[in-house]
């Protein structure tokens, strides 16, 4: 009997998963060698290699090791975080129009972080004020959300836009009573800015111990995109893993946002492109947003760090003008 | 053994009283149907058996040990449900639909083998709807989901199928096709429960019934005992003329 052909987008068997991961790693490799490379100051790949065996000039090095590499993966973890968290977000509200920003969570860290900065804190109570805000923000939904009943992905969507829009006014009545010299900081923040980044190891390790942690999960989570009836009926354990989804999904959306502030798009965009072009199996999907959304980030901050250097422009702007044409022409041409 | 036994159980309707308790045993071999109007809780029922909801009194056994008392992916290699509506949120091909019947088979780090590929082809083959393996679900007409719903449920091979109304949106040929494939898994020693809202079908094909009356009485038994006008007629609220084909009794609904 002919073994049947396997197809595009068809992702059955184990070998069809590991092309595509091989690719976008490679890519990803690419943009963070080029982000390198590129700055205020253009250094060469020779540059870049004498640093790395331990020569070339101090200035060269502390650009290198001190500046642009914690920068670039700072930016790869936090693209890469937003993008997983989108995914798990969409799973779980059977809505492709989920994003990691939709239960109000990034309005949540930003209240956090902008009270910090109007008190005129800096550095690390910044970063720690946002997280518990957008802490708060996941626990004040999924309570609210809960409610008397149980949750459908509808009441948690209509809970999180509502609490999402409220954050929305804090924000903008925290802006307005602000003094003049420091709005220019919390609008950056706002737009997501990686210059406030700090070691990108803590992210890094969570991307890669949550894209570890969701392997075993894949299959399941395919199933549970085909609903939470469904997925009983074929032996998941529909309770738990939605808890374990929205827990995930929402502690990587806080380190994101606590590293880099709020950067829109990466986390509907990228699984959504990687969806057009690879089918939806989550096993593929995931560690596949996990690399692409790591590349965008990286590229848009190398952009928004050269495109006026030496000045720079909020990284958010350069994910929106870059995802939403390439987005729209996905869509235009997907079946 | 295959059997699906049902012990005291009282169907939690919401906002209804407690119904009449049911008592009976889907033996391997059988084909049990389930008639009642709009709302009499055959869907309720279904899930119930499932594990999908809990009863609000007695127990569901499979193969003599309590349904409670059993995992979710033990459950689902025993007992299939065929479910009345569907959701896809998601864009997902025909071939990858009837894939995750394998889902409760397969240990969390393994992929879908080739065995579990043949079995999805040879169930989307049994449900003429092979040629359609590469489409998109969305682009299905409604008959050609409901087959492969029921492809589904075959590529997941459970030894106790639970349909809800599996002869939905198909045509006529397709209705008796999916019958008798269902009493061809009866043949081959699983237990067979549908919702129908056929009764002709319901006579030709199933060998037990059980009603369920709006207000929460019940009956059941032996195909032949059950198919009496005067109870049909009640359970209808309809006037009901019968004829009789082929040895089996059709009943047309009089104006």
């Amino acid at each position: 009997m002919p073994v049947p052909s396997v197809e595009a987008g068809m992702t059955t068997p184990q070998r069809s998963l590991w092309p595509p991961l091989a690719v976008l790693a490679l890519l990803g490799l690419a943009a963070l060698l080029l982000s390198v490379t590129l700055g205020s100051a253009a250094l060469s790949l020779g540059d870049v290699w004498a640093v790395v065996r331990g020569e070339g000039s101090s200035l060269a090095r502390t650009l290198i090791l001190d500046l642009r590499i914690p920068r670039s993966l700072s930016a790869f973890a936090v693209g890469g975080l937003l993008a997983v968290a989108g995914a798990l977000m969409q799973v779980l509200l059977r809505n492709p129009l989920a994003d990691p920003y939709v239960l109000g969570l990034s309005g949540g860290a930003s209240v956090g972080a902008l009270a910090a900065m109007l008190a005129g804190l800096g550095g690390a109570v910044i970063t720690g004020s946002a997280f518990a805000g957008a802490f708060l923000s996941t626990l004040l939904v999924f309570g609210l959300a809960h409610g008397t009943g149980s949750w459908t992905p509808s009441r948690l969507l209509l809970t999180g836009v509502v609490v999402a829009a409220g954050w929305g006014a804090v924000i903008t009545l925290m802006l307005a009573i602000s003094p003049a010299e420091r709005l220019p900081g919390m609008l950056y923040w706002l737009m997501g800015d990686l210059s406030y980044s700090r070691s990108p190891w803590p992210p890094l390790a969570l991307l890669l111990t949550i894209c570890l942690l969701l392997l075993p999960l894949g299959r399941s989570l395919n199933v549970m995109a085909r609903g939470p009836l469904q997925a009983a009926a074929l032996g998941v354990n529909v309770r738990p893993l939605e808890w374990t989804i929205y827990l995930v999904a929402s502690a990587l959306t806080a380190t994101a946002v606590t590293t880099a502030g709020s950067i829109g798009f990466v986390g509907l965009v990228v699984p959504h492109m990687l969806r057009l072009v690879l089918g939806n199996d989550q096993r593929l999907i995931l560690p596949a947003c996990a690399l692409a959304g790591g590349t965008l980030l990286v590229l848009a901050d190398t952009l928004a760090r050269t495109m006026i250097a030496p000045e720079q422009l909020p990284v958010g702007v350069i994910t929106a003008l870059l995802g939403v044409p390439s987005f729209l022409f996905l869509l235009y041409r997907s079946r | 053994m295959n059997r699906l036994e049902i012990r005291e159980l009282v169907v939690d309707v919401p906002g209804r009283r407690n119904g009449q308790a049911l008592t009976l045993s889907v033996e391997p071999g059988q084909v049990w149907g389930v008639l009642g109007p709009n709302g009499a809780g055959k869907t309720t029922l279904l899930h119930t058996l499932a594990g999908l909801r809990g009863p609000r009194a007695g127990q569901v056994l499979v193969d003599g040990r309590p349904l409670a008392s059993l995992g979710r992916r033990q459950v689902a290699r025993s007992l299939g449900l065929v479910f009345q509506e569907r959701h896809d949120g998601f864009p997902a091909t025909v071939r990858e639909t009837a894939l995750i019947g394998r889902h409760p088979w397969l240990s969390v780090w393994q992929m879908e083998g080739g065995e579990d590929l043949r079995l999805a082809e040879a169930a989307l083959e049994r449900l003429d709807i092979a040629h359609l393996a590469e489409r998109l679900v969305s682009t299905l007409s409604g008959g050609e989901r409901q087959r492969l719903a029921i492809a589904t449920v075959l590529t997941q091979a459970p030894q106790i199928w639970l349909a809800d109304e599996p002869t939905n949106h198909l045509d006529l040929h397709h209705q008796s096709a999916v019958m008798a494939l269902l009493a061809e898994q009866a043949a081959e020693g699983r237990a067979v429960m549908m919702c129908l809202h056929d009764l002709n079908l319901a006579a030709r094909w199933c060998d037990h019934l059980l009603l369920l009356y709006p207000d929460g009485e019940a009956c059941w038994g032996p195909a032949e005992s059950m198919l009496v006008p005067a109870a049909l007629e009640r359970l209808y609220g309809q006037r009901l003329a019968t004829a009789e084909i082929d040895g089996a009794p059709v009943f047309v609904p009089v104006r």
